[in-house]
């Protein structure tokens, strides 16, 4: 039963990682991880409401009549939303004009709803309790990592301290300005599919085309 | 009008959905492997964008905006937090109504779009784009050019990087990059390439 919880709630940072492998969630994670702390803020909100809707979704989950079960799904993930949206709004006025539509987007992110639909409305509570906050956390995981490589060469600092000192300002780091630019969350965020897939050569894809190699002897 | 029409290369091209806000991504790398797809989903994308942002206009600025039910004689009441639970649900309610519209009037255009019509609700480009109409207080006419023109912006975007897909096809990519990776590196550069565009201004 335990090793049932830990696969749950570990699965989904890496072997089963819903930003890298199954490309959910994505619209959200590259807009706002151009510094770490709208970034930590949006991982808080978007893995609470994972957590909070995957339960509600769950517990009446025998209730919800087949065909409006979307519409019912959405009610109440945005309800969540909008709950998170109004704390932000009250306890981080700044980070949340920052992040400006995106918390609204969380709504529409395809992981809530993926999990949703694939996972709560099959399961119990508590598990589906757990799914969401894993899957939360994979999708947290990923933005981090974006976003510390952003701050860290696109502005040399972190959660605004000054790690690695501006040449602008007497020290000997070039701010890296493409880094700030959305074309980098791209780059970064493909090289490290590359590198997981290295790792867990099981999540390589399939060719759609397979290039003929000619061999020699076919050409004589 | 050359606002308006300023408004329309700022949404389309300068402040492209899907390259500079990375909007409707999910839909955007999954539906993008055939040109054909990819312009269907495009068109559905450009009709239900320059319906429902000046729909949802009309509502947030008539319903739901502090002093706004002052016609209905409740000039105190701000219904402004309630915005996201209304958008989703006239974004869905329309999509819904185009879809059978379409399978009534037009069947042939309706058979075209097929599965992506019900997609596009969870496009996150679509609320996106109303949620930038509430943010950045446009009026009615610019709410409508903004509508037509983010929907077409994504609309190009995808259907570009379906044609360089298809391309793809005939490069030999490395294990770890193959299909998802890739994408990403491609629409990058795509993001690269369409930046050139910020600084057009009539």
């Amino acid at each position: 039963m335990m090793a049932d919880y830990r696969k749950v709630l570990f699965d989904p940072l890496v072997d089963n990682n819903p930003v890298t492998l199954q490309v959910l969630g994505i619209c959200s994670a590259l807009a706002v991880t151009t510094s770490l702390l709208p970034a930590l803020l949006m991982c808080a909100a978007m893995t609470g409401v994972a957590m909070m809707s995957s339960a509600a979704i769950s517990s009446i989950r025998n209730y919800i009549p087949n065909n409006i079960r979307i519409i019912i799904q959405m009610t109440i993930i945005a309800s969540f939303v909008i709950v998170v949206d109004q704390l932000l709004k009250a306890y981080a006025y700044e980070t949340s004009k920052q992040l400006s539509v995106f918390v609204g987007l969380i709504i529409t992110n395809c992981i809530i709803l993926g999990r949703a639909e694939a996972y709560a409305m099959k399961h119990g509570v508590g598990m589906s309790f757990l799914d969401g906050l894993g899957n939360g956390l994979g999708y947290s995981a990923i933005l981090i990592f974006v976003a510390t490589m952003r701050e860290l060469f696109g502005a040399g600092s972190l959660l605004g301290y000054q790690i690695l000192p501006l040449a602008g300002d007497g020290g000997w780091y070039e701010a890296n300005g493409l880094m700030l630019l959305p074309p980098s969350a791209f780059f970064i965020i493909g090289l490290l599919i590359w590198l997981i897939r290295t790792l867990r050569p099981k999540q390589v894809e399939k060719p759609d085309y397979q290039i003929h190699e000619v061999h020699r002897t076919e050409i004589l | 009008m050359a606002a308006h029409f300023n408004l329309f290369l700022q949404a389309a091209f300068v402040e492209n959905l899907a390259l500079t806000f990375f909007l409707g991504m999910c839909t955007f790398l999954a539906v993008s492997k055939q040109v054909e797809t990819a312009l269907g989903l495009g068109v559905a994308v450009v009709a239900v964008q320059a319906i429902t942002v000046p729909v949802n206009y009309l509502i947030s600025t008539y319903l739901l905006t502090d002093g706004a039910l002052a016609w209905a004689g409740l000039p105190d009441v701000d219904l402004s937090f309630l915005g996201l639970v209304v958008y989703i649900g006239v974004i869905a309610a329309l999509v819904q109504i185009l879809e059978m519209a379409l399978d009534r009037y037009v069947p042939k255009l309706y058979n075209a779009l097929g599965i992506f019509l019900p997609l596009i609700t969870v496009n996150c480009a679509i609320l996106g784009g109303t949620l930038f109409m509430v943010e950045r207080r446009y009026d009615f006419s610019e709410s409508v050019v903004y509508g037509f023109g983010s929907g077409f912006g994504w609309a190009v975007a995808i259907v570009a990087l379906s044609g360089i897909r298809e391309k793809l096809r005939y490069s030999d990519v490395p294990d770890g990059l193959q299909g998802l990776g890739i994408t990403f590196i491609i629409v990058g550069l795509m993001s690269l390439g369409f930046m050139g565009l910020s600084g057009i201004q009539l």
